[in-house]
């Protein structure tokens, strides 16, 4: 009961008028640019980044954590009306979805998917309220070997669960974790990838690789195939459900989380893989399953349950391991370093009022995000006519003033390009971003616990397993690099015994 | 690398060496990646660490390996190109990838963003934040003459007092500002 009594704590931190501001504003940009095609979360809370600089923490998460909920549901408006998901979690929200939109009956899928995100974002949340604590209290006594076993799980998660190629996924970690060598050295002070200049002895800002990565990478993008002709949105009015929806899709909100919720805790991709596992159940559970593909409501109602879910989830080993598993928490954790606060198990001990804040206002949030969307749907579908020039000169343009916040230095504003112009290329090349963006991220920290372990440790190796928590992270790692050949022995044994 | 090169050119001489270099442009990501690497071993070798080193891992350590994995990617990229094995351009909301890449707004964006760069310092923000959206909007292919420069500048100048005046994020305001 001690969660429940800190819970209503935070209750009090959310629901001061000054932050009940930055949660509505949180969850009204998130909307918008989630409904917006061509940003996506990460690279709204990375453009925001720098808007925080003036405010405390607690205010800063709050708006963030409204934003990544925003854009959770925001996206699904765009999937189900104009068929175009500009995120692969709300894929699924399209195979659905535009069908039913096509045949008229597209307010209630936004219903179905609106409804859908608030029990999957719900339940989650309560999910969070009830794990991360006994998480946190299992880790709390961690030390640096465990830590550094984390993040290489990180890096192996990221490299080789994502993407179709690890050789690529690989190659863009290490971008990343090159980027994060230039700078001082931390420990020693010693000069490294500088190159004499005095700027780049300050280390490159997570900020400006993250602005560039995600926004000038993906604005250069888009603008070397820009689509002449952008699709015209299906018109729709004010979302509702009739009773026979309801009586389909209650079960599909409440099977939702139990997928997506565990997914979003472990570093496999966020919202995709759970998205997916949620419409194929949902396919085999209905009794409508010719309706599947020609626009069944359950499949827009599980899937998106499980999206919002997933992402309460994500933020459990966000909160309490300081592990990213999506592209949003890694930007988040970047926040949090920029404040100076280590997430991970002593994160409830230490800033109890910002976790339970936050934590707080995500159900603060879910309530304004229902609130907004079921009524003004379509005034939010009005977003998807904007020209696609201002969109995206609006990009480079927030990009630009987020870049020169940092430091006030025309300097980064040129790194700042250079880095777009390295994440166009990936995009050119099927290099996924999220390993680079991780890499810089966690290489600095990863760098200084490997380096800490081993002084403990007099330099022995053992010093990196010596506990029981660093040898079983190096046994999932294990894990997930035999996947590959575990998958093809099971594969061929089968085929034998068949 | 370069034998590898002459290797896979020599079953098929009739095609032209730019239609090689097209097919197989994703080995210039391969020579970066190398590039890098050599760049990235080379200043940690010559790094001078005697007075600073500190525990059983110096400064150098990490930089070594993440240099070593970086030829040893780049080495690995090259070998699945050559075999047939290509990265996925990704896809997205507004991305029509049936038509080639147009270079020339890529170039122009850059162009508009290095210029911003440049100006930001003489003629200060509220200025060069206007030219920059308008000059991007209109490398991407907008062409109202009235509407699109006074969006920019009322974006530029509503940005500027936000950013300045309301959150406490300082950005220079140029002669502009000096003179209202």
């Amino acid at each position: 009961m001690d969660s429940l009594n800190s819970l209503l704590d935070g209750f009090g931190t959310a629901l001061t008028p000054v932050n009940l501001l930055w949660a509505a504003i949180g969850v009204l940009l998130g909307t918008a640019i989630g409904v917006l095609p061509g940003i996506g979360p990460a690279m709204a809370v990375a453009l925001l980044l720098p808007v925080t600089y003036g405010l405390e923490p607690t205010g800063a998460f709050i708006m963030f954590a409204g934003i990544y909920y925003g854009a959770m549901f925001g996206g699904s408006t765009t999937s189900i009306l104009l068929n175009t998901p500009g995120e692969s979690a709300a894929v699924v929200a399209a195979l659905e979805g535009n069908p039913m939109a096509k045949a008229g009956r597209g307010a209630q899928a936004l219903a179905a998917a609106a409804v859908g995100h608030f029990a999957g974002g719900m339940i989650g949340t309560i999910l969070l309220v009830v794990l991360a604590p006994t998480v946190a209290e299992l880790a709390v006594d961690i030390g640096a070997p465990d830590y550094f076993a984390i993040m290489v799980l990180a890096f192996i998660a990221v490299t080789s669960v994502l993407g179709s190629s690890r050789i690529r996924g690989l190659a863009s970690l290490l971008i990343g974790l090159t980027l994060g060598l230039v700078g001082l050295d931390q420990m020693t002070g010693q000069q490294r990838l500088t190159f004499g200049s005095l700027q780049l002895a300050d280390g490159i800002d997570v900020v400006i690789v993250a602005v560039g990565l995600f926004a000038i990478g993906e604005a250069l993008w888009v603008a070397a195939h820009l689509r002449r002709s952008s699709g015209e949105p299906i018109p729709v009015g004010r979302p509702w459900l009739g009773k026979s929806d309801v009586r389909r899709t209650w079960k599909s909100w409440l099977r939702g989380p139990v997928i997506g919720f565990p997914f979003g805790a472990i570093p496999a991709g966020g919202a995709e893989i759970p998205t997916f596992l949620s419409y194929v159940t949902e396919k085999r559970l209905s009794k409508h399953k010719e309706e599947f593909g020609k626009g069944a409501i359950e499949g827009v109602a599980g899937p998106e349950s499980a999206a919002s879910a997933s992402a309460a989830g994500t933020l459990v080993s966000m909160l309490t391991l300081g592990l990213p598993t999506t592209a949003v928490a890694a930007v988040m954790l970047a926040a949090f370093q920029q404040y100076g606060i280590q997430p991970g198990p002593l994160l409830f001990e230490r800033e109890p009022d910002l976790v339970w804040g936050l934590i707080a206002s995500l159900f603060v949030g879910m309530v304004l995000l229902l609130a907004l969307n079921l009524p003004l749907a379509p005034l939010w579908a009005k977003l998807l006519r904007i020209p696609r020039p201002y969109l995206y000169a609006g990009i480079m343009f927030f990009a630009a003033v987020g870049a020169y916040a940092v430091g006030g230095e025309a300097l980064d504003l040129v790194i700042l390009l250079i880095i777009g112009l390295i994440g166009f290329g990936m995009r050119r090349y099927g290099l996924p971003v999220l390993p680079a963006v991780i890499g810089v991220i966690l290489g600095p920290a990863a760098e200084q616990q490997l380096r800490r372990a081993l002084q403990i440790s007099d330099g022995s190796a053992t010093g990196l397993v010596n506990t029981p928590f660093s040898v079983t992270v190096y046994a999932v790692i294990v894990l997930l690099l035999a996947w590959p050949w575990l998958k093809k022995l099971i594969m061929r044994r089968r085929n034998v015994s068949v | 690398m370069t034998t590898e090169t002459a290797e896979t050119e020599t079953p098929a001489p009739r095609r032209s060496w730019q239609e090689w270099l097209r097919e197989y442009s994703e080995l210039g990501v391969s020579a970066l990646l190398f590039v890098i690497g050599v760049l990235v071993l080379a200043d940690a070798l010559t790094m001078d660490v005697d007075i600073a080193q500190r525990g059983p891992i110096g400064p150098k350590t990490v930089p070594v390996v993440v240099g070593a994995g970086l030829l040893l990617v780049a080495v690995l990229l090259a070998v699945d190109v050559l075999r047939g094995g290509r990265g996925e351009a990704e896809g997205g909301e507004d991305i029509d990838l049936s038509e080639p890449g147009d270079w020339r707004t890529v170039l122009l964006l850059a162009g508009v963003f290095l210029a911003f760069a440049v100006l930001i310092g003489p003629v200060g923000f509220p200025i060069a934040g206007a030219l920059l959206f308008w000059g991007a909007a209109f490398a991407l292919g907008s062409r109202h003459l009235h509407r699109d420069p006074l969006i920019a500048a009322v974006l530029s100048l509503v940005t500027y007092f936000v950013f300045n005046n309301l959150l406490g994020v300082p950005l220079p305001g140029g002669p502009l500002m000096g003179v209202l």
